[in-house]
């Protein structure tokens, strides 16, 4: 099952935290390009859908050594062989690795709500529906036609905007062509940073922007002792996020 | 009449209830139960294929042609029309209904699709026809010659029209030819 030596597409994104001001713009982008459904509260971050989430770092330390930081956390696309966490785990093959190009994918029409995924996830990047979605009247005609909304009862995550992939496949077809440039395909949360501070591309490429900052020293990936091989890197020059990233307080 | 008749008698009775039985179930299974799960509706008005392509020297893609950004445009919208239609003819009925109905009020067409997908299906028309090179006629039915559009059968249950082509047949072709069954391919 494991063909993730076997492919010559691995997407993948680095996070620039150096250069992230938390302006939140990559939130509101995929909330957005999802069409993620929201509730009339929102506070309470337990029962509210954030596909993109940004979490405020500190180092606890006083003025004048206090430091602050932001840290975008989307679905890291685990590339742990044989599986990731949470396809191993689904009893119905709704979720799913993408062998071709490394994504891991999530069908809510397949899925029984049985939230094992949710549970096998070390990163919290897996939200459930608990209520039909509902959208204030104009909205309903302001969702994304090339994503299909969710129901009541199913888990839903980040895709990497895969429809993107779809229609940018799409126009490379009826042009001829089977591989795509570099560019071709890039999420929203990655389109509408404001700061560059997120870079997508094609991990296996060595030419890609993308793996040339991977391989930065200044690379790190969250909980990278648990083997989960995520496939979102994170850049920062400042030694308390990286040990903050592998939970080594 | 002897015991053993009477026997002979019942046999006979029961085999022809059982044929008579079998029948009824075939009948029911067969012709009544696809009756009542389906219903018929007629397309708003008739699309003349064969006459479109012999006397006006049309080509498919006039109307059912690849955008620019990749997708496909299905069926056409009124403008297609217009750009012949703004007024009749010839004399027949549908296309005076067409002017009268839609041309001058200006109302897309309600076309009924014969092979509607759930919303959560993405089908590259481009990846099929572009890449594999399959001809329409694989998945569509042939309507070179057709002069009168057929009806759609709709499942009462689900809504969706009997033509549809399901998961299964999708797969199958994917597997038979190793493109990759992986979910994101065709749903999204």
């Amino acid at each position: 099952m494991s063909g993730n030596k076997s492919s010559k597409v691995r997407y993948g994104m680095v996070i620039d935290l150096d250069k992230c001001t938390g302006c939140m713009a990559c939130s509101v982008a995929c909330q957005q390009e999802n069409s993620v459904p929201f509730r009339e509260d929102e506070t309470n971050k337990r029962r509210s859908i954030t596909w993109m989430e940004i979490y405020q770092l500190d180092n606890g330390k006083p003025y004048p050594e206090h430091r602050q930081a932001y840290l975008p956390r989307l679905c890291l696309h685990c590339d742990s062989s044989p599986f990731p966490p949470c396809t191993f785990v689904c009893p119905v093959n709704a979720t799913h690795r993408d062998e071709e190009t490394g994504l891991v994918n999530h069908i809510p029409v397949r899925c029984i709500g049985c939230r094992y995924c949710i549970s096998a996830c070390s990163y919290h990047a897996r939200y459930f529906n608990w209520w039909d979605p509902k959208w204030p009247k104009p909205m309903e005609e302001m969702l994304t036609p090339s994503v299909s909304t969710r129901m009541r009862g199913v888990v839903e995550k980040c895709t990497m905007c895969v429809h993107r992939l779809q229609l940018a496949k799409d126009r490379a077809y009826v042009e001829g062509r089977r591989e795509l440039e570099e560019g071709e395909y890039v999420p929203a949360c990655v389109e509408s940073c404001p700061a560059k501070a997120m870079i997508f591309g094609n991990l296996l490429d060595s030419h890609s922007e993308v793996a040339k900052l991977a391989k930065s020293r200044h690379a790190f990936r969250l909980l990278e002792k648990l083997g989960t091989e995520p496939k979102v890197y994170y850049l920062s020059s400042q030694d308390w996020i990286r040990k903050l990233a592998d939970n080594v307080l | 009449m002897t015991g053993e008749n009477k026997q002979q008698n019942s046999g006979l009775l029961g085999w022809l209830l059982f044929v008579v039985g079998f029948a009824g179930a075939l009948f029911v299974g067969w012709v009544v139960f696809p009756q009542l799960l389906f219903s018929t509706q007629y397309q708003p008005i008739n699309y003349n294929h064969a006459i479109h392509q012999e006397e006006a020297g049309m080509s498919c893609e006039d109307c059912h042609y690849f955008r620019d950004d990749g997708t496909y445009a299905g069926k056409p919208q009124l403008a297609t029309c217009v750009e012949c239609h703004e007024e009749a003819q010839g004399e027949t009925e549908s296309e005076a209904m067409l002017v009268s109905e839609y041309v001058e009020p200006e109302k897309e067409i309600p076309w009924i699709s014969y092979s509607r997908q759930p919303d959560n299906v993405f089908f590259s028309h481009g990846a099929h026809v572009k890449m594999a090179e399959m001809e329409c006629t694989d998945c569509h039915r042939d309507v070179e010659k057709e002069t009168e559009t057929p009806p759609v059968k709709i499942n009462r249950l689900t809504g969706y029209p009997n033509e549809i082509m399901k998961m299964y047949v999708c797969e199958d072709c994917h597997a038979r030819e190793h493109v990759s069954n992986a979910c994101d391919v065709c749903h999204k």
